[in-house]
C-alpha cells in the first residue's frame, strides 16, 4: 500500500475549491501542482494542428484522427471549446489567451475540473459563513500596489510574449516561494486540516488553515470561535521546526505578535512556510523583447532587490548577456542555484558593481556561497585574453570559487564518435574493446559532469550554501550541472512531469542551442565546431542515477531514449531552434505540435512509466566511482545486439508487479467482504 | 586457542577503503577462535572468518596508531588503525597463525557445529548423489558402462571411484591409457547428451617424454568415438593456448597434437575453414621442423582443437592486477579501464566462455563427442566441461542441478580446492581463482539470459564465500580419496542442505523453467557483453552499489505474491464459511446476502481502509539518501568534512513519511 500512498502524495488531489473562490481569476490553482504552464494543458496542444512555416519541412506530422490539417489553431473535436472560449482562428492568440485565464482548470492525476469564471464557484463553508472583504476577488477590492495585479500583469506579459508566439510562464518554477501576497498562484498547499494554533494566554485552537492571496486564515469551523485572519504583509519573520512528521511554524508579526502553528505533515508544513515567507525573489520582464539577453526567456527570476536597470547593466558584464538568474530554490533550507555566463572581466580585470550586488543579494547575512566554474582554472584564465574571465575573489569576498573541468564542443563530439565506433565494432578481441572504450573518454565525461553536479548539490544540501554556476557561455556544461543537481536534490524532478518541466526550464528556456548542438550525430563526416552531445551526456548522467536508484524515478529508460531521439530528430517543434527568441520568430507554438502534448497522452505515458516507482523524498547521492558507472547499453548497444532476452525479463518483471497489485486489490476486496459479512453476522448471532 | 594473544582491543578505527580524507568508524575489535569481529559505535558488526583472510599487513606506524590491512579471499579489504602498536602486533601475529592452518583438522569445518544429529548430517551428505545424476543423463546404456577399474583408487588417485567409460573399452585398454596420461587421468565420461548421443569426456595431457604412440590410448579414443552412433568424428580439445604448447613442445619433445587452433571467431564457418587451413599448414611446418607430432592417422576420425585458456599462474596474477587497480583510491575512469584491460581478466573469462561454447556447439550442431583436456585435467578442463554442460542442459541451471554440476565436474573429478583456495598453509603458487572464473562465467550467462537460471547472483556469491570459508566439508581436500581419508562425511557438514534451507534468498524471481528456448544457451561473446562483476569484486564496498535493488524488490514481491495467493484462498474459504453460517442461521435473509457482497452502496458507506498486508518492501525501500562523502566526489574540498547530523535526521524523517 505504500506505493500508492507515495504516489498519491505527489499527485494528490488537494482540495483547491477555497483557493479558487478567493483568488480567481488567477491561475493560482494550476501552478499549485503543475510545474510549468506549457504542458499543463497537453490536451489543448494536442488539438492544435501543426502547420509548417513556409519553407520549413518537418517531415511527417502525426495528426490526431479527425483533425483537418493546415488549420492553425482550429480545433477539431468539440472538447476544445471549453478550453478556448472565443477562440476561433490561428491569429487570435492574444484574444484567445485573454479569456482563457477566466477559466480555471486543474489536473490532478485522473481528474480535471473546470470552472468558467462567470459561473458560480464552489464555495467553502468557511467563506460562506463569514465574508470579510475578499482579497483579490471582489470587484470592490482595491488593487494593491503595484497597480496591476499579478494576473493582469501576466496577461500583459503573456500578450507580449504571444506576439512573439510562445507564451509560457515556465520562468516561474514551481519550487519557488514568491511570497504569498503577490503570487497567489504559487501557493502550493492552500489548505491544511488539523492545524493547531497556539497563542499566549488563549487556549489552543484546532482548525483548518487556509492560504489566500493575501491572508492566512485559521478557522475551527465552529460558530462560536473566532477565526484568525492574518495579512501576509503583517508577517515579519517565520521559524520552522520539526518533530517527527509534525511541523511547527512560528510566525512573528510586524505588530510584535508571535503565534505558533502546528501543522501535521512535513510537506504541508514546508509548503505553507514557503508560501508565507517573504520572498527574496521576483519575476523580471526585462527580457521580454529578448533585447537584454537573446538566449534567455522573456521572464526570469532574479533577486527582489535588483531592479531591471541594474539587470541591464549586469547583462553587459556577462557573456551573451546572460546575467545571473535563479535556476533552483531548495525549499528545505532556502539555498539557491543560480546560473549565468562568464563575467567579461578581461585582461584588465573589469568589474561591475551591479553584478557584485546582484550576486551578493542572494546570500543571507553572514552566509558564504560557492561559485562553480565548469572550466579548469587554466581555461578560465585563458578566457580572459578573449575578454571573458571569472569572478575575482577580491571583488566577491563572500564567494568561494571552485573550478571543475567539464569538456566542451568538439572534444565531446569526438568522444561520442569514438564511442559509437567502438560499440559498432563487433570485435571478439577483449583488449581492443576495452582500450577503445577507454579511449573514447565518454565515461570520463560522465564522471566529471556527475561529480560537479554532486558537488553543487552538496553545497546546497549539506553545506547550506547558495551557488552560482557558469562556464563560458552558460548554455552547456552549466545546464548539465544545474539540471543534474536538481535531479539529485528535488524529488519532483524525478517524476515524469517534473522532468519534462526540468527539460523545459533548464534546457529549452535556458537557451541550450539544440539546433546547433544536435544538428549532426556520430556518423556525419561534416564536422561543425559547435556540435556536441551535451544533452545526450546529460541524459546519460540521468540514466546512471536512474540505474543506481531504480525506484526513485517515475520514468524509465525508454523515456530518456525517447528524449534523445527527439532532441536529434523530431516531428515536434519542442527541440527546434536554439533559444526562446528563435522559437518565437519561427512561431513554433502556432505551427508545430509540442512533444509533451504527445508524450503526456496516457497511451504514450504507459510506455515511459517505471513500474517500480515510489516517491522518494530524499536527496539521492549517486556513486561516481568508475566501478559504478556503466556504458548505457540502451543507447549505444541498442542496434548492435539482440535484447530479446532482456526485454522478456523486463516484461516478466512488470508482470510480477502487476500481478502483485492485482492480488493486493483482490485481498482487500475479500477482506472487505469478510468484514461486511462479519458485521452483519455478528449481531445476528448474539441475540 | 594458543595463538590468540589478545582477545579485545578498544578504540580501533576502521577506515573507509576509498575515502581520501580518512573517514573512519571507531569501535572495538574482538578476536575469537574462528572470527575477527569489529563492532562499531553504531553496534554494526563486521565478522571476518579467519579462513577468509588472504593476507595481513602491518603498515608503518602513524600518529593515530598502527595500521593493519587485512585482505580477504572474498574480496573484502579492511583497514584498521589500532591505537597501540603492541596490540596491533599481537593481533597481527595471531591472525597470521589463525589464517594459515597447517593441518586439515584445524579448519573451521571440524569444529563447526550447527546442532544437527548424525542422521541429519548424513542426509545432508546424501543430498547430491552422482550415481543418480548419471542415471538422469542416461548412462549406463548400450554404449557406456560403469567401470570398476578405479574402485580402489588404483589407477588414478585423483579420480572418483565410479567412472563411466565406453562399453567396448576393456580394462587393459583403460590401464594402458592411464599410464600414457599424466597422473593416470585417462579419458572418462563427464556428460552424456541423451538426445544427441554425444558425450563430453575429460582426461589429462599425454605423458611428457613418451615419444612413442600408445595403442591403448588410441583404442580408448576410438571407443569413445564409436560410442557415438551418429557422428564417428570426435573432437579433442586442448584448452591450452597454442603458443604455450609450442614452447612446451620445444622443450619436452612430447608427442604432440595436430594443431587446429580455434580462434575466437569459431562460430563463423567461413573463417574457421580459412583459419583451419592456416593451422594445418602451421602444423605441417612444425612437423617438418621435427617437433615430434603424432601422425594424425594414428588417431583417425579425430579433430584436434586448441582453445587458449591460460594456466593457473597467469590467472592468479591477472586477478591480482585487477584487485590492485580496483583498490586504488580516487580511481579515474581511464585508469579503471586500462587496468581492466591490462589485467586481462575479462579476456580470460571470455576464453573460458569461448571454449565452453565451442564444446556445446560441437555437440549440438555436429553431434560429435568431445574429449577435453588441459595439463592435468582438473582446472581448465573442469571449467570447460562444467560450463559446456551448463549451456547444454537446463537441469544444471536449477539450484539442485548446479550443486550436482559442482559436485560432479569439480569436486568428484578432483579440482584441487584446498590448494587452489589456499585452505592450508601451502605453496602460494598453487593458489588460483579457477573456480571463481567459473562462477563469473555463470554470472555472465545470467546477465545475458536473465530468465534461464533458477538461482540468482546471491547463490553464486554464497558458494564463492564457502569455497574459502572451510566451514563445510565439501570443498576441503584436493580429491575424493583425500576426502575419504579425512572422514569428512563423519566429521563435517555438507554445504548444500544449508543453502537449500535458505532457498528463498537464492531464487531468481523471473526464472522461466517452461521456456523451450532455453534448453541450449547460445551466448554472444562479442566483447561488449563482458562486464566487470562489481557485486563480486566489490561485494563489501557498499557505496559502489546501486542504492535500490530492483532484483530484491521483485524477489520480495514474488514472495509476497505467494503469500497473497494463500491469503486469498483463506479469505475465500472464510467467506464461504461465513455465508454458510448465515444461510444456516437465517434462511430468510439468504436472498439479501447473495446480493450484498457486491452492493455498491455498502461499499461506499463502509469507511474501509486498505491494510498493509506485509511489511515486505519496507526494509528494502527505506531509501538511502546515502552520504555524499561516500561517493567519491567529496575528495577535493576538505572543508566539506563537517558533520551534518541535523539535516540527515530530517531527511530520514521524510523518508519514513513518504516511503
Amino acid at each position: 500500500m505504500r506505493g500508492r500512498g507515495g504516489k498519491e502524495k505527489l499527485f494528490s488531489d488537494r482540495n483547491i475549491n477555497l483557493q479558487v473562490r478567493l483568488c480567481c481569476p488567477r491561475r493560482n490553482n494550476r501552478t499549485t501542482q503543475e510545474p510549468t504552464f506549457q504542458y499543463d494543458f497537453p490536451w489543448l496542444a494536442s488539438f492544435r494542428v501543426p502547420a509548417l512555416p513556409p519553407g520549413v519541412v518537418l517531415g511527417e506530422q502525426p495528426l490526431p484522427p479527425g483533425v483537418p490539417s493546415g488549420s492553425g489553431l482550429e480545433a477539431g473535436p468539440k472538447a476544445a471549446s471549453p478550453f478556448y472560449p472565443g477562440c476561433s482562428g490561428g491569429g487570435g492568440d492574444c484574444e484567445a489567451r485573454g479569456p482563457s485565464w477566466s477559466w480555471l482548470t486543474r489536473t490532478c492525476g485522473r481528474h480535471t475540473q473546470t470552472w468558467p469564471s462567470h459561473s458560480p464557484k464552489p464555495r467553502s463553508s468557511l467563506g460562506q459563513r463569514r465574508c470579510p472583504p475578499q482579497p483579490g476577488a471582489g470587484p470592490g477590492f482595491p488593487p494593491r500596489s503595484p497597480p496591476l495585479r499579478p494576473a493582469q500583469r501576466w496577461v500583459i506579459c503573456s500578450s507580449a510574449a504571444v506576439t512573439s508566439s510562445r507564451c509560457r510562464g515556465s520562468a516561474v518554477p514551481w519550487f519557488l516561494p514568491l511570497g504569498g501576497m503577490e503570487f497567489a498562484e504559487l501557493i502550493k498547499t492552500p489548505r491544511v486540516d488539523n492545524v493547531v494554533l497556539h497563542r499566549p494566554f488563549y487556549p489552543a485552537v484546532e482548525g483548518t488553515l487556509c492560504l489566500t492571496g493575501h491572508h492566512l486564515i485559521l478557522s475551527s469551523r465552529q460558530d462560536n470561535t473566532e477565526e484568525l485572519w492574518l495579512l501576509h504583509s503583517n508577517i515579519d519573520a517565520i521559524d520552522k521546526r520539526f518533530v517527527g512528521s509534525l511541523g511547527t511554524v512560528i510566525i512573528k508579526c510586524k505588530d510584535f505578535r508571535i503565534i505558533q502553528l502546528d501543522i501535521p505533515g512535513m510537506e504541508e508544513c514546508l509548503n505553507i512556510a514557503s508560501s508565507i515567507e517573504t520572498s527574496e525573489w521576483r519575476l523580471s520582464y526585462v527580457n521580454k523583447e529578448f533585447a537584454v539577453c537573446p538566449s534567455y526567456p522573456p521572464i526570469v527570476v532574479v533577486p527582489k532587490s535588483i531592479d531591471d536597470e541594474a539587470l541591464r547593466k549586469v547583462a553587459t558584464f556577462r557573456h551573451g548577456g546572460r546575467f545571473p538568474v535563479l535556476s533552483y530554490y531548495h525549499k528545505k533550507n532556502g539555498m539557491v542555484i543560480m546560473r549565468s555566463g562568464q563575467p567579461l572581466s578581461g585582461t584588465n580585470g573589469r568589474r561591475c558593481k551591479e553584478d557584485e550586488k546582484l550576486i551578493n543579494a542572494t546570500l543571507r547575512a553572514g552566509k558564504r556561497g560557492y561559485i562553480i566554474d565548469t572550466r579548469s582554472l587554466n581555461v578560465a584564465q585563458q578566457a580572459r585574453a578573449k575578454g571573458g574571465g571569472f569572478e575575482q575573489e577580491a571583488h566577491y569576498p563572500q564567494w568561494r570559487r571552485i573550478h571543475k573541468s567539464i569538456e566542451r564542443y568538439h572534444i565531446l563530439q569526438e568522444s561520442l564518435i569514438k564511442l559509437v565506433e567502438a560499440c559498432n565494432d563487433q570485435t571478439h578481441n577483449m583488449d581492443r574493446w576495452l582500450s577503445k572504450l577507454e579511449a573514447s573518454n565518454w565515461l570520463t565525461h560522465i564522471k566529471e559532469i556527475l561529480t560537479t553536479a554532486c558537488l553543487a548539490a552538496q553545497c546546497i544540501d549539506r553545506e547550506g550554501a547558495s551557488i552560482l554556476i557558469h562556464g563560458t557561455e552558460g548554455t552547456d556544461s552549466t545546464l548539465q550541472v544545474t539540471s543534474l543537481a536538481q535531479i539529485i536534490l528535488e524529488p519532483r524532478s524525478r517524476t515524469i512531469r517534473g522532468f519534462e518541466a526540468l527539460i523545459e526550464r533548464e534546457w529549452l528556456q535556458a537557451g541550450h542551442p539544440f539546433q546547433q548542438r544536435c544538428a549532426q550525430s556520430a556518423y556525419c563526416n561534416i564536422k561543425q565546431k559547435w556540435e556536441a552531445p551535451v544533452f545526450l551526456l546529460f541524459l546519460d548522467c540521468v540514466w546512471q542515477i536512474l540505474r543506481q536508484f531504480p525506484c526513485s524515478f517515475e520514468f524509465n529508460e525508454n523515456f530518456l531514449i525517447m528524449l534523445f531521439e527527439h532532441a536529434y530528430a523530431s516531428q515536434f517543434g519542442t527541440f527546434l531552434g536554439n533559444n526562446e527568441s528563435e522559437r518565437c520568430k519561427l512561431k513554433l507554438q502556432q505551427k508545430t505540435m509540442s512533444l509533451w502534448s504527445w508524450v503526456n497522452r496516457p497511451s504514450e505515458l504507459s510506455k515511459f512509466t517505471n513500474p517500480l516507482f515510489e516517491a522518494n523524498a530524499l536527496v539521492i547521492w549517486p556513486s561516481v566511482a568508475p566501478q559504478s558507472l556503466q556504458l548505457w547499453e540502451g543507447i549505444f548497444l541498442r542496434w548492435n545486439r539482440s535484447s530479446r532476452y532482456l526485454d522478456e525479463a523486463y516484461e516478466e518483471m512488470v508482470n510480477i508487479i502487476e500481478y502483485n497489485k492485482e492480488l493486493q486489490a483482490k485481498v482487500n476486496i475479500l477482506r472487505r467482504q469478510l468484514a461486511e459479512l462479519e458485521t452483519e453476522g455478528g449481531p445476528q448471532e448474539s441475540p | 586457542m594458543e595463538h590468540i594473544r589478545t582477545t579485545k582491543v578498544e578504540q580501533v578505527k576502521l577506515l573507509d577503503r576509498f575515502s581520501t580524507n580518512n573517514k573512519s568508524l571507531t569501535g572495538t575489535l574482538y578476536l575469537t577462535a574462528t572470527h575477527l569481529l569489529f563492532i562499531d559505535s553504531h553496534q554494526k558488526e563486521t565478522w571476518i572468518l579467519h579462513h577468509h583472510i588472504a593476507s595481513v599487513e602491518k603498515l608503518a606506524l602513524t600518529t593515530s596508531g598502527c595500521p593493519l590491512v587485512i585482505q580477504c579471499k572474498n574480496f573484502r579489504i579492511v583497514h584498521f588503525i589500532v591505537p597501540r602498536e603492541r596490540d596491533c602486533h599481537d593481533i597481527y601475529n595471531s591472525l597470521l597463525q589463525l589464517s594459515k592452518q597447517a593441518k586439515y583438522e584445524d579448519l573451521y569445518a571440524f569444529s563447526y557445529n550447527p546442532k544437527q544429529n548424525d542422521s541429519e548430517r548424513l542426509q545432508g551428505w546424501q543430498l547430491i548423489d552422482l550415481a543418480e545424476e548419471y542415471k538422469r543423463m542416461g548412462v549406463p546404456n548400450s554404449n557406456w558402462q560403469l567401470s570398476d577399474a578405479n574402485r580402489e583408487y588404483k589407477i588414478c588417485e585423483t579420480y572418483p571411484r565410479e567412472l563411466y567409460v565406453p562399453r567396448i573399452a576393456s580394462k587393459p585398454i583403460i590401464v594402458g591409457s592411464s599410464k600414457f596420461r599424466s597422473k593416470g587421468r585417462f579419458p572418462v565420461l563427464s556428460y552424456y547428451h541423451q538426445d544427441k548421443e554425444a558425450a563430453i569426456c575429460r582426461c589429462s595431457q599425454p605423458l611428457s617424454g613418451f615419444s612413442a604412440r600408445c595403442l591403448e590410448d588410441e583404442h580408448l579414443l576410438q571407443a569413445i568415438s564409436k560410442a557415438n552412433p551418429v557422428n564417428r568424428y570426435m573432437y579433442v580439445m586442448d584448452t591450452r593456448p597454442k603458443h604455450r604448447m609450442q614452447s612446451w613442445w620445444d622443450t619436452q619433445k612430447d608427442i604432440g597434437r595436430i594443431i587446429v587452433r580455434i580462434s575466437s571467431k569459431i562460430w563463423s564457418d567461413e573463417r574457421i575453414t580459412e583459419s583451419d587451413e592456416k593451422k594445418r599448414l602451421n602444423a605441417m611446418a612444425n612437423r617438418a621442423a621435427g617437433k615430434g607430432y603424432e601422425n594424425e592417422d594414428n588417431y583417425s576420425n579425430i579433430r584436434f582443437q586448441f582453445v587458449g585458456i591460460e594456466n593457473i599462474h597467469v590467472m592468479r596474477s591477472s586477478l591480482q592486477k585487477l584487485l590492485e587497480v580496483n583498490g586504488t583510491k580516487g580511481l579515474s575512469v581511464n585508469d579503471f579501464y586500462s587496468g581492466l584491460e591490462s589485467s586481462g581478466w575479462l579476456r580470460h573469462i571470455k576464453a573460458v566462455m569461448d571454449a565452453a561454447i565451442f564444446l556445446a556447439k560441437a555437440i549440438m550442431v555436429e553431434n560429435a563427442s568431445v574429449l577435453v583436456h588441459c595439463s592435468d585435467g582438473w582446472d581448465r578442463t573442469s571449467q570447460v566441461c562444467s560450463l559446456g554442460s551448463l549451456l547444454l542442459d537446463s537441469y544444471y541451471r536449477t539450484v539442485k542441478g548446479f550443486m550436482v554440476l559442482i559436485e560432479k565436474d569439480w569436486i568428484a573429478f578432483g579440482h584441487k580446492f584446498s590448494e587452489r583456495c589456499g585452505h592450508l598453509d601451502g605453496d602460494p603458487k598453487e593458489v588460483s581463482p579457477v573456480f571463481t572464473q567459473f562462477l563469473e562465467c555463470v554470472w555472465h550467462l545470467t546477465e545475458q539470459f536473465p530468465q534461464a537460471f533458477e538461482f540468482n547472483e546471491a547463490f553464486l556469491l554464497q558458494i564463492h564465500e564457502h569455497i574459502h570459508s572451510c566451514q563445510f566439508g565439501n570443498f576441503l581436500g584436493n580429491c575424493q580419496k583425500e576426502r575419504e581419508e579425512l572422514k569428512l562425511k563423519e566429521k563435517t557438514y555438507s554445504l548444500w542442505p544449508f543453502l537449500l534451507d535458505d532457498l528463498k534468498k537464492y531464487l531468481n524471481p523471473i526464472y522461466n523453467s517452461q521456456s523451450q528456448r532455453f534448453t541450449v544457451l547460445e551466448p554472444s561473446t562479442v566483447s561488449f557483453n563482458f562486464k566487470f562483476w562489481r557485486n563480486m569484486y566489490h561485494q563489501f564496498d557498499r557505496t559502489l552499489h546501486p542504492r535500490q535493488s530492483v532484483f530484491n524488490i521483485i524477489m520480495n514481491m514474488n514472495e509476497q505474491n505467494k503469500q497473497l495467493e494463500k491469503d486469498i484462498k483463506e479469505l475465500e474459504s472464510k467467506i464461504k464459511q461465513c455465508k454458510n453460517k448465515q444461510t444456516d442461521d437465517i434462511l430468510t435473509k439468504e436472498l439479501l446476502h447473495s446480493i450484498h457482497p457486491e452492493s455498491p452502496t455498502l461499499k461506499s458507506s463502509l469507511c474501509f481502509k486498505e491494510q498493509t498486508l506485509l511489511p515486505v518492501n519496507d526494509a528494502l525501500r527505506t531509501i538511502e539518501g546515502s552520504n555524499p562523502t561516500d561517493n567519491r566526489y567529496s575528495d577535493y574540498a576538505e572543508e566539506f568534512s563537517k558533520a551534518e547530523p541535523a539535516v540527515v535526521s530530517l531527511e530520514y524523517g521524510v523518508a519514513r513519511m513518504t516511503c
